[in-house]
């Protein structure tokens, strides 16, 4: 348990590269994708799927990376935050969540920006209930739960491209 | 003048690292080397340590250092931004459920996990206080060794500290109706999403210290004080905290870290988990009793206010809290006779520090509620009876301070206008106001630097942190007013003791008006400069040139800053450079050492429905008005102004800490304590400013960052008793709180018992 031995060979693709690694049984797809991978863009907060501060996307799933064993993630393909920007252009989202002033601290940021872009893949066209349902499990202790909102609807009324 | 940048809402700067996952809190960091530390701690509130066994911890493999008490400096050091209280491991007692009894560090997380749960401590649970009455109960044990405070009257007590103000003649004074009321507010913490995190490093004969820190330079003095260092030996990495909301602001971990790692001769970081932030950081508790005395007019008499703030196990800044929040508890109203003491009051359990309001909402929430009470006592509307008693711009209402600084009962109108207040009610709806009231900063200095280089282009160098709040936005709007660079050519140099002047602290929502104020100074000295070198290149009166914006207006011309400077500065180039200072002196004689430098006010208006079957609330419209000056970047006032609210709803309708009968946090942790999600909002929130360009910073702006959260449970208290007419009197109004309210009140009106 203490960082030797009980490990196994994973394959993940991490914003379309792949690695190969030896991760530990009992690590979580967070652990890895800070640790081994040093991607810190996915923050850690709660340890227990509440907080969705490390929501990242498997799959085209969006998953509380601290939920998911690394080992279960073996073979998929995996979009954190650090995958949103394409050659150094910020994603509608991304450029949404600055113009309606939606991440304050920016902690819970990268979470609010996955799950906001699994939403949007899912329903196009959400109602600002909608929005609030589908964000419910992404706390921002900043508060700025209007603005995320504002944000995600404006990109799905194509005010941002 | 015109103005282009202040007044505006651009993005935010630092925006584009926190959109992309770039930005660097301190648990991202990576230095080389670093050991990965757990802290050892108890379960349970009190004990007596009789023996720590590390033996086993250290057999596993990994690890390079079992820390305890016996391994520090003897006698134990102990720190405190208010009383040097704490140490920096318990030593023979633990004091609260989560103290540190020993850490342990290690090259992997996973043995530092292994080995912390390896170190046996032999102990003896000790019986603990951890509500207001077991406190006070004359056979209480003490939570703090007498001999800290050996002349203190109160030393053989629970009771820290009394806080005594007042003026007039409380009980001459005449009344025609006399309200009294007793209240509560619960424990709640901060639950910022990034948990703290500390790392130090030796660096040549110094030491540098990472940590999500509010207040850099004061962690800075105890750090060199503990560590018997020249502060320039000490160097402290405040990277933008992830959120701090006041649990921030004071030192915590960091001496433990650091003596861990001289120790080990290496780098070590302790990053906390959520639940253990939960042992860290909270808010006091508060009970509160409330007699008020009101004229058949509604005008008040006398407010005779006792406030019993349950604070931890150690000082931290908790007594400063209940005596800064308490001072201004009779409200922002005219009171002939006022009466207040506050009492700082020890107990088993979390240290309890500034949280977002500072010892205000708890008084708050009892006042405020309790005047609806003479109001419905008076036959008064609960709006006229706010209006007949508020204070009026220049009223001194708190005699000998700093006047009333607004144009409050604008405020009032306005939220009373936006919540409909006169329009009829749906049924099982109700509606509340409030107004909130809080001293800003007492005592203030922030230094800056301003260069202006070469190319036209800024670095600010200012030590405030940016928490969320933008301040790093605000002062480069500043620098662009001043000096006409678009922000795209201004950097924010924030969170290095070893390259950032001093500055104070960032709390009592200050950075706008103090640092805002500090960089103002350094880009108008800058300004002076280019007045100098315009001068000189063209043979006019220095009184004769006026720089604005980016424009140097000469008599028979107007210039661009680049063409004075670089003619200016010749062929060397360079720079010019601007200091700023922005002070405010301590006035010893002040009951606060000084009197605020502004007032937030925030009027709250509520419409909630009840549902009587379940009780489950519903904030059907919240209205907040905060009197802000002038809003610099309107987009960051509201969400400050939103964010306020709605973890005010936190307080008001769902957070608390729930105890064992040991003085354990029975709900620690994001699954057992809930926060407001976007589930949890008002289903309509509407934030505006009062804006008369009337506060002390630059442009006539205020701290605003408080103010909407100061009133927001008895808003929503008053419009859940308009709705049910049962008044409850403790937070948090949770569903099941509100259910047994309505079960047990006098007349039944049976719609609860008949929904179900």
């Amino acid at each position: 348990m203490s960082g030797t031995g009980n490990t196994l060979p994973i394959e993940i693709t991490v914003n379309g590269r792949r690695h190969a690694l030896d991760v530990a049984v009992h690590h979580t797809l967070l652990d890895v994708l800070r640790d081994d991978l040093e991607l810190t863009g996915t923050k850690e907060c709660c340890l227990v799927g509440e907080c969705g501060a490390c929501t990242v996307m498997v799959n085209g799933r969006i998953v509380d990376s601290c939920l998911m064993l690394a080992v279960e993630a073996d073979g998929a393909e995996i979009v954190t935050v650090e995958g949103l920007a394409k050659d150094g252009k910020l994603s509608p989202l991304q450029q949404a969540f600055l113009d309606k002033g939606a991440a304050q601290c920016g902690f819970c940021t990268p979470g609010q920006l996955m799950a906001a872009q699994a939403l949007l893949a899912g329903n196009p066209h959400p109602s600002i209930d909608e929005v609030q349902e589908g964000l419910a499990g992404n706390l921002c202790r900043c508060g700025c739960y209007f603005q995320i909102a504002d944000a995600v609807l404006s990109v799905a009324e194509g005010e941002h491209r | 003048m015109s103005t282009r940048f202040i007044g505006t809402s651009p993005n935010r700067v630092g925006g584009f690292g926190r959109v992309t996952g770039l930005q660097e809190y301190v648990a991202d960091i990576r230095v080389p080397d670093v050991l990965e530390a757990k802290l050892v701690t108890l379960d349970c509130a009190r004990a007596r340590i009789i023996s720590i066994d590390t033996s086993a911890a250290e057999k596993v493999t990994g690890v390079r250092l079992v820390m305890t008490a016996a391994d520090l400096p003897q006698p134990m050091p102990r720190f405190g931004p208010q009383l040097e209280d704490r140490p920096v491991l318990a030593v023979g007692e633990t004091k609260y459920h989560g103290e540190p009894v020993a850490i342990v560090a290690a090259e992997t997380k996973d043995a530092a996990e292994e080995a912390a749960r390896l170190v046996r401590v032999e102990f003896d649970e000790l019986p603990a206080v951890f509500t207001v009455a077991a406190a006070l109960d004359p056979k209480a044990p003490l939570v703090q060794d007498p001999s800290l405070r050996p002349k203190d009257p109160l030393a053989s007590t629970n009771v820290l500290r009394e806080h005594h103000v007042g003026w007039g003649d409380v009980d001459a004074a005449h009344a025609d109706c006399i309200v009294e009321n007793t209240y509560s507010f619960p424990m709640v913490t901060h639950f910022a999403i990034e948990p703290h995190a500390f790392m130090a490093a030796p660096e040549g004969d110094g030491i540098a210290i990472w940590s999500s820190i509010q207040h850099p330079n004061w962690l800075q003095k105890i750090m060199a004080k503990l560590l018997k260092l020249p502060l320039a030996k000490v160097r402290i990495y405040a990277p933008d905290p992830g959120g701090g909301f006041g649990g921030k602001q004071h030192t915590k971990y960091e001496p433990v870290v650091a003596f861990a790692a001289l120790k080990a001769g290496r780098p070590v970081r302790l990053i906390l988990t959520l639940d253990e932030t939960f042992q860290a950081v909270r808010r006091a508790a508060c009970e509160i009793r409330v007699r008020t005395g009101f004229s058949a007019d509604g005008k008040l008499a006398f407010q005779d206010i006792k406030a019993d703030y349950l604070i931890g196990a150690y000082c931290d800044i908790a007594d400063r809290v209940v005596g800064k929040g308490s001072y201004p508890a009779a409200g922002p109203y005219n009171v002939p006779a006022v009466r207040i003491l506050a009492r700082s009051i020890l107990s088993h359990t979390t240290p309890s520090t500034a949280f977002r309001g500072f010892g205000n909402p708890q008084v708050n929430w009892a006042v405020e509620s309790n005047i609806d009470e003479g109001a419905r006592a008076l036959g008064i509307d609960r709006l006229e009876i706010r209006l007949r008693n508020l204070a009026h711009k220049g009223d001194a209402f708190i005699p000998f301070d700093t006047p009333a600084d607004g144009d409050w009962d604008q405020a009032v109108r306005r939220a009373a206008e936006l919540i409909g207040w006169e329009k009829p009610l749906g049924p099982g709806r109700g509606r509340g106001i409030a107004v909130g009231i809080k001293s800003g900063p007492t005592t203030g200095l922030s230094y800056s630097t301003v260069r202006l280089l070469s190319d036209g282009s800024v670095i600010i160098f200012a030590g405030t942190s940016d928490m969320g709040q933008g301040v790093r936005t605000i002062l480069a709007q500043i620098a662009a007013e001043e000096l006409g660079t678009p922000l795209d050519a201004i950097t924010v140099v924030m969170g290095d003791t070893a390259i950032v002047p001093y500055d104070q602290q960032t709390s009592a929502s200050r950075s706008t008006v103090l640092m805002g104020n500090s960089v103002l100074m350094a880009c108008r000295s800058i300004q002076s400069q280019l007045r100098a070198m315009a001068a000189r290149l063209h043979g006019v009166a220095e009184s004769d040139i006026t720089v604005e914006r980016g424009a140097i207006k000469l008599p028979d011309r107007e210039l661009t800053i680049l063409e004075v400077l670089k003619p200016g500065l010749g062929s060397l180039g360079g720079e010019l450079t601007g200091n700023g200072e922005s002070r405010k002196e301590a006035e010893p004689d002040h009951p606060l050492g000084g009197a605020p430098a502004f007032f937030e006010f925030n009027c709250t208006a509520v419409e909630a429905e009840v549902d009587q079957g379940t009780g489950d609330v519903t904030i059907v419209r919240h209205v907040t008005v905060s009197d802000v000056g002038k809003a610099l970047n309107p987009l960051q006032v509201r969400t400050q102004d939103e964010g306020a609210a709605i973890q005010g709803l936190g307080h008001t309708l769902m957070e608390h800490y729930i105890f064992d009968e040991s003085g354990r946090i029975r709900n620690l942790g994001a699954i057992d304590y809930r926060i407001p999600t976007s589930m949890d909002l008002p289903l309509e929130l509407r934030s505006e400013t009062i804006e008369n360009g009337d506060g002390p910073g630059p442009y006539g702006s205020k701290g605003m960052s408080e103010g909407a959260l100061l009133c927001v449970a008895a808003a929503v208290g008053a419009a859940v008793r308009d709705a049910t007419g049962v008044p409850i009197r403790d937070l948090p109004l949770t569903p099941e709180r509100v259910w047994r309210a309505l079960q047990e009140r006098a007349e039944p009106a049976a719609i609860g018992r008949n929904a179900r």
